[in-house]
């Protein structure tokens, strides 16, 4: 059983190589650019919750009949969670297609 | 009936074991299934392996007693796998192969990594699984008036059984069934409670509100100081990404991608099941009263059943019983294969025997690891009886994310990181979490403790980072540097990834 150390040598792939190119230095620009703006925000809007809940009486608010905006921030908070994680999603299914170039020009010899 | 709903349960759950077991040859199917697992079926896996009993019982009783502050509470559960599926989990697929310290060992000097990364596994596996037990434990003395001893040692044979013989091929079938028995009876329950108020929200919530108050609509409730609930909020979403047991799911696919899906899947399903159990708890609180669920236990964890029996009578009680069964062991099924492959994986096979040990030698030690784990987590169980232990998943969260997620973030991202700022990070993580804990409200006296927050992430977690920080300026590792590249390249493209 070869080791991972082994088996990439093996695999022949010069990773200093790929890690300097342009096409990876892009993709990971853009993964970077996307992953840091997306985690500022749900952090944020995360945060936000608990913030309001514990020191403000804002989220008191009834909106519909008993219905108050502190329910419908938290509710709001599980829709955050699922569009953000589907613009992710789609996001990364763009990158996957400059991946698999990088991966196609080095994939070892 | 419980027991006839109980036993066809433990029948068709040992019936997959036997079907696992035959295609369970050697190390990779045993830790990682064969990578054989598609998206969608390790979403369903990992939200059957992360909603606990604690969520279904506790969270329901949590808001059928305090009303908002309990769904507040349920919301950091689910934002949590943002920074799993936008962090952690592809680099994971595409750098390791069976453990969490498989990829913080990547480019460092192995021994040192693996052994802390391994402790620290231990540690949060050990909090996690004593919390489930004992929890279990009394749980099913209520639900089908069965001895304390009997149902732990019940569980625990079961999830050996499973471990050992079907390694994760079998855990992961055990967590779907689970996953998809919770969700079934918490749509029901869910539908049968909002069909009360003729499915119109604005009626639920006007009766509530008209027999429990507007207060107990709105937070504060349950906790009186906000700094606690953002330094809970911290261990969540930085604790998930670090959690041993739910990491480990993403080695059973075949790809990155398949592991992005993954979370996606389990995030829809993880946050459909929160949101539910707002009409668990309104239910039980409505139509039951608090007075009742008090009396049953005062922790609340009755809410569900009770309301399941208020509903459909005792044929629904027993489902539901056996549902949060189900639900125990798939979760504790899961931490015996992550702590056996903390010990086997990581610490046998890679420190002592310095990655020489032979497939079979190393089959062998992994199942003689589950073994060990579950004996010695049976034995902690029994001594814990009648002990509060609902603080240990807070401390599980905080050494998961004080110790680990500094340092996952670190080795994937930070080139001059090396060995020396892994071990102190995750040491300084680990100690800190556990002496804020031990010194806080859940041990201490709440008047006198030292720490006043019983979630002590806002200041472990920093901990953890500048013990990380500082390690590493503290030495120079040339090696590390060099790796980095292969490290970097690799968790982003799956070049050279397991297959």
């Amino acid at each position: 059983m070869s080791t991972q150390r082994e088996k990439v040598l093996a695999s022949g792939i010069d990773w200093h190589v790929i890690a300097e190119s342009e096409e990876f230095k892009q993709m990971m620009a853009k993964k970077k650019r996307f992953t840091v703006s997306a985690t500022i925000f749900f952090v944020i809007y995360y945060f936000t919750l608990p913030i309001l809940a514990g020191y403000s009486e804002i989220l008191n608010t009834q909106i519909f009949g008993s219905v108050n905006l502190a329910y419908l921030f938290a509710l709001s908070q599980f829709v955050m969670a699922w569009v953000l994680a589907i613009v992710y999603v789609r996001h990364a299914d763009n990158l996957d297609k400059l991946v698999d170039a990088i991966i196609q020009k080095n994939k070892g010899g | 009936m419980a027991f006839a709903i109980f036993a066809a349960f433990v029948i068709a759950t040992l019936f997959i074991t036997y079907w696992a077991a035959k295609r369970t040859a050697n190390t990779e199917d045993f830790y990682a299934a064969g990578r054989s697992i598609t998206g969608w079926q390790n979403g369903i896996a990992i939200a059957g392996d992360y909603m606990s009993a604690a969520s279904f019982l506790g969270i329901a009783g949590m808001i059928a007693l305090f009303g908002y502050d309990g769904f507040l509470y349920s919301v950091g559960w689910l934002v949590a796998y943002l920074v799993v599926l936008l962090v952690v989990a592809e680099p994971l697929r595409n750098s390791g192969k069976y453990t969490l310290a498989d990829m913080l060992a990547y480019r460092m000097n192995a021994k040192p990594v693996r052994s802390v990364a391994a402790l620290s596994t231990l540690a949060i596996t050990a909090f996690y699984m004593i919390a489930q037990l004992v929890g279990a434990g009394g749980i099913i003395k209520l639900l089908l008036d069965i001895d304390y001893n009997v149902s732990i040692i019940t569980i625990g044979i079961l999830m050996m059984l499973y471990v050992v013989f079907g390694g994760m091929l079998a855990t992961t079938w055990v967590q779907i069934i689970k996953a998809v028995l919770l969700m079934g009876g918490t749509v029901i329950l869910s539908i049968m409670v909002f069909a009360q108020y003729n499915f119109n929200i604005v009626t639920m919530f006007d009766q509530v509100s008209l027999k429990f108050g507007q207060e107990f609509l709105e937070p504060g409730l349950k906790f009186t100081n906000p700094l606690e609930n953002v330094s809970l909020g911290l261990a969540l979403i930085l604790g998930t990404a670090g959690l041993p047991h739910v990491l480990i799911r993403f080695y059973t696919v075949p790809t990155a991608k398949d592991a992005r899906t993954s979370v996606v899947w389990a995030m829809f399903i993880i946050g459909a099941f929160y949101i539910m159990t707002t009409f668990l708890g309104f239910g039980a609180a409505m139509l039951v009263g608090h007075e009742t669920i008090l009396n049953a236990d005062k922790a609340g964890n009755m809410a569900a059943p009770l309301l399941a029996q208020a509903l459909g009578g005792e044929f629904f009680l027993a489902f539901i019983a056996a549902v949060a069964f189900a639900t125990i062991l798939a979760v504790v099924a899961g931490l015996v294969i992550s702590a056996a492959g903390a010990f086997a994986h990581d610490f046998y096979s890679n420190v002592i025997r310095g990655g020489k040990a032979s497939e079979k030698e190393q089959m062998k030690v992994a199942r003689y690891a589950a073994i060990g784990v579950g004996v010695v987590s049976i034995v902690l169980a029994l001594m814990a009886k009648d002990q509060n232990v609902a603080f240990l998943v807070a401390l599980a969260f905080a050494v998961a994310s004080s110790a680990n997620l500094p340092v996952i973030l670190f080795s994937l991202f930070w080139k001059r990181f090396n060995t020396t700022g892994a071990v102190t990070g995750m040491l300084t993580g680990l100690i800190a979490s556990l002496t804020l804990v031990l010194i806080s409200p859940n041990v201490m006296d709440p008047e006198n403790a030292i720490f006043p927050l019983t979630n002590p992430g806002i200041v472990s977690i920093p901990l953890g980072f500048l013990g990380a920080i500082v390690g590493t300026f503290m030495s120079r590792e040339p090696e590390a540097e060099k790796k980095f590249d292969e490290l970097y390249v690799r968790s982003n493209t799956g070049l050279g990834a397991e297959e």
